[in-house]
């Protein structure tokens, strides 16, 4: 059926803030259906509270509405616009929640509206635990075998009959309280008490254990008439019983035979046919006995999800785009394939490389937190790696997610603590993976590996094969290695500082040293053909093969460097404004070009940049892309942290920095030069020093008066950070600071307690700047400014302190000859202003003050940047009634072990925006009147 | 040395466009020659090494990992494996699969064929789909380019090759179970075991004839319908087959083609085949069922297709599936006869289990016929 015409508004409802477990790959997915629906001239309204957001931008939707995503709301939109349909299948569990919501309550038969993409019976089949059971069971599926006992006795027959390990669920209780997994017929009785005791009902689910079994997903598209494919297959390389969102997975699936997987494909197919009628994406999850090969299904999710965002990035298959187009009638073989242009939608992709995906983690941020991965998911982020196989991918892998790794192993920091090993490979953690390498290099047999982790063999026998060449490698001296080795180790992904190490030299000697030998990096297209056919998308992964593909054009380019994987402190935020720096380069004339390894992203929509590489955002595969380009320069401050660290190095080797010299960015992150410069300029900052011992540090402290605030120099996000008020205290803070991060100095500031901060935002062309917002937070100093509320414009503060921060940001732009953004941190107390610190880069509030305005600054700011506007060229006119709130939420259910407790570490995972006409509002009244509630101290 | 570089023996792959690509021996030691072509589907690859369609060629994989779940007797399509040679980017030497029996190393070591790993396959597919299919070599005894070079001018060309004939059976023989429902004769010419296995499946007997076999020995049987197999070569140089299946056309019985069999029917009815310039090597090829209006992903294998313009223009010929890439031709009905074909695999192995319903349609014809 083609396009069904009756069908001219739709409504795409988004994800809201990220949490652990929704991140933006919704927003991925709500952009591509939004430009999806509107190429087929549909106009699109979108709903979504997350101001950092490129789906809830101008350039994507028709009608943006940045409100609550609650019924309210809906009903706002529905009755200021007439819209025929809603597409609830973009926003994750969020968006549908809130759709069941308004279907139960019939709002959207009130209205008129149709829902399309899904079918509410089937997200009630698929979520509802004991309904799918039950239709898997109709269906000839096997589930995992499972009773329901309301006694002891009846629990203890059952166990008998089910053996162990298995599994115990109580009915009714939120979160699986009172559950979980029953190894030993010892631990049975109490564990079967405490679940009927924790049941209201006294009703407990034992469950067979199908922990340690292999897991598999299948993410697949199907459209009204029923036309099936199957876009990818995943496979995990941490077996079950650890969350998908947790668990390294891989694609293409390694270790299944045609055989297994057509029985799996056709099982999925089965699921979804089961499921009911509905046009869109899907994913399926199975689990393989590896010893009897007794395939069960775990659960199917009928919209898209995380793992549909890296499918999409995995093959080159865009799924939410074309699930958009399903939705609204058209059949899978009445569409092109996106890549070759020339082929049909309507076919499965296939892979001629290997992707392997790793979740990034952030527990370092909950002091306290369980690091066990288990059932519920944790980590904050993800990379995924592209390489030509599975040993360069996992290595690559490693490289990009910027925890100090610069490979699997061979960089130093790996453990050979016997113990430490075998008992973190018995319960995972973040660095699981590091230790099975460390395990086998050290001698820990094979079998146990295998036998306490149950990772695929094939998977192991890979890890020892990087281990079999980092051995090898490890007795040369550089000049030595045979080339045929040093090849070889390429081709397996070590990076030349993993070399370096091995080899006992420098990144740069082994770089010229390979570079001498033409072992030279290459670039492959992600096709979703292998080849098969032509295909001119311009994304690219690096390998060292042969041919290279990325051929390089005569325009002037542009490379922006994107911020990698999600964290606290770093996440959707630098991803918008990398989006914007690349549509702003192109404006301009260039041809802008987008490093980024995170798969959720917009940025790594291979439609979004000119050219795309999917690599680690780490110096060698920059450079070589750099190389390889050679661009008129490089823009580092969209990208946070991860771009701006790379800075040192781009100045070192001469490549120009777009924007703000290296010299400002230094100058503003050394708490030295930088308070330096401040005295120069008359401005106020709070009394500081610098300490390289815990006695110093004492001497710094009694110096500038408790009490003060303790953090490391160069950091993200607070991390480390304290406030202490005594001796004692801050000697236990600067040891433990100086063990985390040895090397590093300690900086003491003194801390201006009961302060109010505030903080403000500017573009600057290095003459003239202009304040973009100012905002004030609700709570006090103290408190992270990631994790307060900052209102927009200041609702307090006096004409003389917007005074002072308004001259202080004019003064340090034009000081620090800023080319670009700037965000400046103040603390006002009595009525005098301080600077806290300055940012000479795109700040996470840049974009939340771009929707509050209406304004598209970091398009401007770019432009600026790049040298083709001034300032003066912008007419600045913000358009806002009332207040902006930006709003920190945070993910603490994940860690139900640690109580909310806030301080000059951020935590918040994720933000919205909430608009009020004036400060009577309820919510600022109650904001304002709870602002010390979770003050830590 | 280590011992991941202890085993690498180099090996060379030569064209005969003169191209020249180094790697290393997998397999077994020698040299063979044969037509390159590629397949890219992620899995089954014991199936397509075993599928008696492939002889004559020298196979790339494009999926980077060959080898990974070893090899497990009852998957195999034929006796034996039946590429000339394989080229890939990496192959594994160790398995993970509890059924598998041995490793691809030790399965091509045994049936002595060699392999060549560590090639840039993707460079190569590109190479080739420009270039077209062409004859290679592959080598880990020579390794000189000009004597390469000579050695591979002796290879045949696959154009105008009949190969049914030596990869059919030598002798009649039955499979399933003989009080089954429906008696099928098939022509061997190549033909994979999966096609007699979805055919047992469905309640039939199966008597598979060499290909050379006269259509009276087939009808002498008496079945209820023919099934025309799979196999390799060119299918213009088979007039015999033509000849043979034209009388078994006369019959009005049943019958099914598939692939080889399919060009074949095709050419009873006066329609000729060509040569493409890079064939249908993978198993996600989209087809359209013109008739239902639905689509399926198919398993296909062909280097050879008829010519499209030839059926439209046949007044007793219909079009039934079309692939939904290039439109070239995927399946036919004669409008006078119980008689069709594909031009893709709907036994799969490997591949989707899509198509499948074809061998349901088949029986279904046979059990309207007898009636």
């Amino acid at each position: 059926m083609p396009l069904d015409t009756s069908i001219k508004s739709v409504l795409i409802i988004g994800s809201g803030p990220i949490i652990i477990g929704q991140a933006c790959e919704f927003d991925y997915s709500g952009s591509q259906a939004s430009r999806s629906l509107r190429q087929e001239g549909i106009e699109v309204s979108l709903i979504n509270s997350n101001p950092a957001t490129i789906m809830t931008d101008p350039v994507t939707a028709d009608h943006v509405y940045l409100l609550p995503l609650n019924m309210a709301s809906i009903i706002k939109i529905l009755e200021a616009r007439k819209i025929d349909a809603v597409l609830p299948t973009m926003g994750g569990q969020t968006a549908l929640n809130l759709c069941i919501e308004c279907e139960k309550a019939g709002i959207w038969k009130k209205y008129g509206v149709r829902l399309i993409g899904v079918d509410i019976q089937a997200i009630h089949r698929a979520e509802d635990r004991e309904i799918f059971r039950q239709l898997m069971v109709e269906i000839g599926l096997d589930v995992p075998r499972s009773q329901i006992a309301t006694s002891f006795l009846e629990g203890k027959e059952i166990a008998q009959k089910i053996g162990f390990p298995l599994v115990i669920r109580p009915s009714f209780t939120l979160g699986g309280t009172g559950g979980g997994f029953v190894h030993k017929k010892e631990e049975f009785d109490v564990m079967l008490t405490r679940g009927l005791h924790a049941s209201p009902t006294h009703e407990v689910l034992i469950e067979e254990s199908i922990a340690g079994w292999k897991e598999y997903e299948l993410e697949l598209l199907r459209d009204n008439v029923g036309n099936i494919v199957v876009i990818c297959s995943i496979e995990n390389f941490d077996p079950m019983g650890i969350h998908t969102g947790d668990s390294i997975t891989v694609a293409p699936t390694m270790t299944l035979s045609d055989t297994e997987y057509q029985v799996m494909r056709n099982a999925a197919f089965k699921v979804m046919n089961a499921l009911g009628n509905f046009a869109g994406g899907c994913n399926v999850q199975f689990a393989i006995d590896p010893a009897t090969g007794r395939m069960i299904v775990i659960e199917i999710n009928p919209r898209v999800s995380r793992s549909s965002a890296l499918a999409s990035k995995a093959t080159g298959y865009p799924i939410a785009k074309i699930s958009a187009k399903l939705a609204v009638g058209y059949n899978l073989d009445e569409l092109q394939n996106q890549i070759t242009m020339s082929t049909s939608a309507f076919f499965e992709p296939t892979l001629d490389y290997v992707i392997v995906k790793i979740p990034r983690w952030n527990f370092d941020k909950f002091k306290g937190a369980d690091k066990r991965l288990g059932l519920m998911m944790k980590s904050v982020g993800e990379v995924m790696a592209i390489g030509r196989t599975f040993n360069e991918a996992l290595q690559k892998a490693c490289q990009s997610l910027e925890i100090r790794r610069h490979g699997l192993s061979g960089d130093g920091l790996e453990s050979n603590d016997r113990e430490e090993l075998m008992a973190g490979m018995g319960s995972a953690s973040w660095n699981r993976v590091f230790q099975v390498k460390d395990a086998l290099h050290m001698g820990v047999p094979f079998k146990t590996v295998e036998k306490i982790t149950r990772i695929d063999k094939w998977f192991l026998n890979r890890v020892v094969e990087i281990d079999t060449i980092e051995k090898a490698v490890k007795g040369y001296k550089l000049d030595a290695l045979p080339e045929q080795l040093f090849r070889e180790a390429k081709l397996n992904g070590f990076s030349d500082n993993q070399l370096g190490w091995l080899l006992d030299t420098t990144e740069d000697e082994v770089r010229a040293r390979r570079l001498a030998l033409g072992i030279k990096r290459v670039f492959k297209t992600v096709d979703t053909c292998a080849a098969e056919f032509q295909a001119q998308t311009p994304y690219f992964y690096s390998t060292f093969d042969g041919e290279n593909e990325s051929l390089v054009s005569d325009k002037k380019k542009i490379i922006v460097l994107g911020s990698g994987p999600n964290r606290i402190g770093q996440g959707i935020e630098f991803d918008y404004c990398c989006v914007h720096g690349i549509m702003a380069a192109r404006d301009c004339g260039y041809e802008a070009i987008m490093i980024n390894c995170n798969p959720e992203t917009v940025s790594t929509d291979f439609n979004v940049a000119d050219k795309l590489y999917f690599e680690p955002l780490y110096w060698e595969h920059v450079l070589d892309i750099i190389e390889h380009e050679k661009p008129e320069g490089v823009i580092v401050q969209l990208g946070g942290q991860t771009a701006l660290k790379l800075a040192e190095k781009l100045e070192e080797k001469g490549i120009r920095i777009i924007g703000t010299s290296f010299k400002s960015l230094d100058i503003a992150e050394d708490r030295g030069s930088f308070s330096t410069l401040l005295k120069d300029l008359g401005i106020p900052y709070p009394k500081f020093g610098v300490a390289e011992t815990a006695e110093e540090a004492l001497e710094v402290a009694h110096e500038v008066g408790y009490p003060v605030l303790v953090r490391p120099s160069y950091v993200l996000g607070g991390q480390g950070m304290k406030i202490v008020i005594n001796d004692e205290d801050l000697e236990a803070a600067v040891v433990s600071l100086l063990n985390d991060l040895p090397g590093n100095k300690v900086l003491i500031d003194h801390f201006l307690d009961r302060a109010v901060e505030a903080e403000s935002d500017a573009i600057c062309d290095g003459k003239d700047s202009q304040i973009l917002g100012i905002m004030e937070h609700i709570e006090p100093a103290g408190i992270h400014s990631g994790d307060s509320s900052a209102v927009l414009p200041p609702f307090d503060l006096t004409e003389g302190v917007m005074a002072q921060i308004e001259s202080y940001t004019h003064i340090l732009a034009k000081a620090l000859e800023v080319k670009g953004l700037i965000n400046i941190q103040f603390a006002i107390k009595d009525e005098k202003v301080y600077v806290i610190e300055a940012n000479p880069r795109a700040s996470r509030t840049v974009p939340f003050i771009a929707k509050a305005y209406g304004e598209p600054y970091v398009n401007w700011a770019t432009k600026v940047m790049l040298g083709a506007n001034k300032v003066k060229d912008f007419e600045f006119k913000p358009n806002l009634k009332g207040y902006a709130i930006k709003i920190p939420v945070f993910s603490y259910s994940k860690f139900p072990e640690i109580t909310k407790e806030l301080g000059p570490e951020m935590k918040s995972t994720g933000e919205e925006i909430l608009f009020i006409e004036d400060l009577q509002d309820p919510y600022f009244v109650k904001a304002y009147s709870e602002r010390s509630i979770y003050l830590s101290r | 040395m280590i011992r991941q570089l202890e085993h690498k023996k180099p090996a060379v792959l030569l064209l005969s466009d003169g191209t020249r690509w180094d790697g290393y021996l997998a397999g077994a030691e020698g040299t063979v020659m044969g037509e390159i072509c590629f397949n890219t589907g992620m899995t089954g690859y014991q199936e397509i090494f075993t599928d008696p369609s492939y002889t004559g060629q020298v196979v790339i994989m494009t999926n980077p990992h060959i080898g990974n779940y070893g090899v497990t007797p009852d998957e195999a399509e034929s006796q034996q494996l039946r590429i000339s040679g394989l080229i890939c980017k990496s192959f594994s030497r160790d398995f993970s699969r509890t059924q598998a029996e041995q490793s691809l190393q030790d399965y091509f070591k045994s049936q002595n064929i060699p392999a060549i790993e560590g090639i840039d396959t993707r460079e190569l597919v590109r190479h080739i789909r420009d270039k077209g299919v062409m004859n290679c070599i592959i080598s880990s005894e020579i390794l000189d380019s000009d004597m390469l070079k000579q050695r591979l001018s002796a290879c045949p060309d696959m154009n105008g090759l009949e190969l049914s004939s030596v990869v059919s059976a030598t002798e009649p023989f039955e499979w399933g179970q003989a009080n089954a429902s429906y008696r099928v004769a098939a022509y061997d010419f190549g033909i994979k075991y999966n096609i007699l296995r979805n055919l047992a499946d469905r309640d039939c007997f199966i008597k598979v004839f060499p290909a050379k076999t006269p259509a009276s020995e087939l009808i002498a049987w008496n079945p209820d319908g023919f099934f025309l197999s799979n196999g390799p070569g060119d299918p213009a140089a088979m007039p015999y087959a033509v000849e043979n299946v034209k009388l078994l056309l006369e019959q009005n019985r049943p019958i099914f083609g598939i692939c080889l069999g399919h060009q074949i029917l095709a050419q009873t009815q006066g329609v000729s085949t060509y040569k493409m310039f890079n064939g249908h090597r993978g198993i996600n090829h989209p087809v359209k069922n013109l008739l239902t209006g639905r689509s399926e992903i198919t398993s296909q294998n062909h280097g050879f297709a008829v010519i499209r313009e030839e059926v439209e223009k046949h007044s007793g010929l219909e079009i039934t599936h079309v692939h939904l890439n290039d439109h070239t031709v995927a399946g036919i009905r004669l409008k006078h006869k119980p008689a069709f074909s594909v031009q893709y695999h709907p036994e799969a192995g490997p591949g989707p289990h899509d198509s499948r319903y074809l061998f349901d349609e088949f029986v279904a014809l046979m059990k309207a016929h007898r009636q």
